[in-house]
């Protein structure tokens, strides 16, 4: 394999480190993934060069500025193949799903429908359950077949005629499954209902061309796709936007002002209400430019390949078993396990003194687990500065939970 | 390997399983979730008339610190009323640094869990419980 993974891993500072004795095998990137330098030196140079509120003054400095994170909008919508002006900047992948929920939401009336599945994040069900309280709109549930995916075969049933968005995990943050967005949006168009996906687990694994799958709305955080904590992105076509109220209120997001009636900007700045995270934003433009400098065929390959050693591995340790599917199609590089008599904590715990990092838990998905009655899993999730030792150590680490814990 | 949290003693307890199990007639339950971890606690008492604990039981879903914890609370619980076991709980304090003062057996045996704040909860989750049925 061409993939030169420790080209890649040089460029994240982090990963040289050494704790303990021990280096960082970091596999909770669908937690939060680590940042490279071309990350870390933009928001830099905006600190110590450029540092300005932006669209707001006439000083070279706020122009700087807005330059900045004008250049950042753009660098994520060449990312996400869309207009600039459908960029939303956010607080992160749930204050975008609250935006739309809010939003959007508020054209919703009483009655109303919209559809979820079991498997989404809490973020992409407690907005709308809010929204049920406020409005009386229903919500429908798309349950999750055995190997982790949603059932697309029980969606037809659940559509209605007062069905008016579906909003699903492009990929689960639990098992990796990949959404067939295809079925789900000709599915949608039959009732004229709108798709959203949340692609907080897709987004740091390479560029999209959002128009060509057809869908109305696109959620992510900037954390887990190696930019900086505290940003967030919303896309939406340029009409829902348009036709959608402000979220928050406060400064930017106006047209004119009184104390009778404030007009409203257009998007996406009716959306940006106040001083945005620009340091954050310059730094997610700077994540998604040096996404689209890595060759993600080649990455993805990489990706699946640590995905198979690792589905390997465990398959030789006594008493592990996927949540999840157990092949390397329509998925991405995020993967959990149970390990029999050993609760999730215990294994992440031991794993944490192999200098393994990993997360346990319900991965907030209670409804996921209580569907499969389960305490939660132990989740691998991998990017592409993974490698083999990485693996490795995981490995080592589950022999030895087995080995001391039952 | 880096450290040893799960040291024989703790590892020790947890097999134990000492009052694993449910009360067929008891005067008290009270279940605790830690909706951070989903750790869960059912806590089952039956009380003799001065109101100390005659027999205990639980019911542990979670990690290994908390089935210790359970099971060695389990283990020192029988005699005990309400402030009986706020004895036992500093003793669990103590072992994971919480309090000052030196921790008496068996939660002596905690003293691992120190230095692991995100796991504290683990080892209190039972007497919360507990400290519910005995209200
Ligand atoms: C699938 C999915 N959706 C949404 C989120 C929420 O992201 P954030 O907490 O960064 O807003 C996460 C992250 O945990 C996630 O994995």
């Amino acid at each position: 394999m061409s993939f030169d993974v420790s080209a890649v891993r040089r460029q994240f500072p982090i990963l040289s480190q050494i704790i303990d004795g021990q280096p960082v095998h970091y596999l909770d990137n669908g937690a939060s993934a680590q940042t490279p330098d071309a990350v870390l030196d933009a928001v830099r140079v905006y600190e110590t060069t450029s540092r300005a509120n932006v669209l707001r003054g006439v000083h070279r400095l706020a122009e700087r500025a807005t330059e900045a994170y004008e250049n950042a909008r753009v660098e994520v919508a060449t990312f996400l193949g869309v207009d600039p002006m459908e960029v939303v900047f956010t607080g992160g992948c749930t204050a975008a799903i609250n935006l739309v929920a809010y939003s959007y939401g508020s054209l919703l009336r009483a009655g109303d429908r919209i559809i979820l599945s079991e498997l989404e994040h809490h973020s992409n069900i407690v907005p709308w359950q809010l929204l049920r309280q406020r409005s009386g709109i229903e919500i429908d549930v798309v349950p999750v077949t055995v190997n982790g995916r949603i059932d697309l075969n029980a969606l037809p049933r659940l559509l209605t005629p007062r069905t008016k968005l579906i909003s699903l995990a492009h990929v689960s943050n639990v098992t990796g499954t990949l959404v067939d967005v295809h079925a789900v949006v000709t599915l949608a168009r039959t009732v004229g209902a709108k798709v959203m996906l949340d692609g907080a687990q897709r987004a740091p694994h390479g560029p999209l061309d959002l128009p060509a799958m057809g869908i109305d709305f696109y959620a992510f955080a900037g954390h887990k796709a190696y930019g900086p904590n505290g940003i967030g992105v919303l896309w939406a076509k340029a009409e829902l936007l348009e036709a959608m109220p402000p979220f928050h209120g406060g400064g930017s997001m106006i047209g004119r002002v009184t104390f009778a009636e404030t007009t409203w900007a257009p998007p996406p700045r009716r959306f940006e209400a106040g001083t945005p995270p620009i340091g954050p934003a310059i730094g997610l433009g700077a994540a998604c430019k040096w996404m689209r400098g890595l060759d993600w065929k080649e990455a993805h390959a990489h990706e699946m390949a640590l995905v198979e050693r690792l589905m390997d591995g465990l398959q030789k340790i006594d008493g592990t078993a996927l949540f999840g599917p157990g092949s390397t199609q329509n998925r991405y590089p995020v993967l959990s396990f149970l390990l029999d008599g050993v609760h999730p904590h215990d294994v992440a715990q031991t794993l944490d003194s192999f200098g393994v990092a990993v997360r346990a838990g319900h991965h907030c998905c209670q409804p996921l687990m209580d569907r499969f009655d389960l305490d939660g899993t132990t989740r691998v999730s991998i990017a592409p500065y993974n490698d083999n030792t990485d693996i490795d150590a995981l490995l080592t680490g589950v022999q030895h939970a087995a080995r001391t814990l039952r | 390997m880096t450290d040893q949290l799960y040291q024989d003693r703790i590892v020790a307890l947890a097999k134990a399983k000492t009052g694993a199990g449910k009360l067929t007639a008891p005067t008290k339950s009270a279940r605790r979730d830690n909706p951070l971890c989903g750790d869960r606690v059912i806590i089952d008492v039956r009380l003799d008339d001065g109101g100390k604990i005659a027999e205990i039981a639980h019911q542990v879903r979670g990690c290994l610190l908390c089935q210790a914890s359970a099971s060695a609370l389990a283990s020192v619980a029988v005699g005990r009323n309400a402030a009986g076991i706020e004895k036992v709980r500093l003793d669990a304090e103590r072992a994971i640094g919480r309090e000052e003062g030196e921790a008496g057996e068996p939660f002596a045996a905690f003293a691992p869990v120190r230095s692991h704040k995100s796991r504290h909860e683990c080892v209190l989750l039972p007497f919360e419980a507990l400290k519910e049925a005995l209200s």
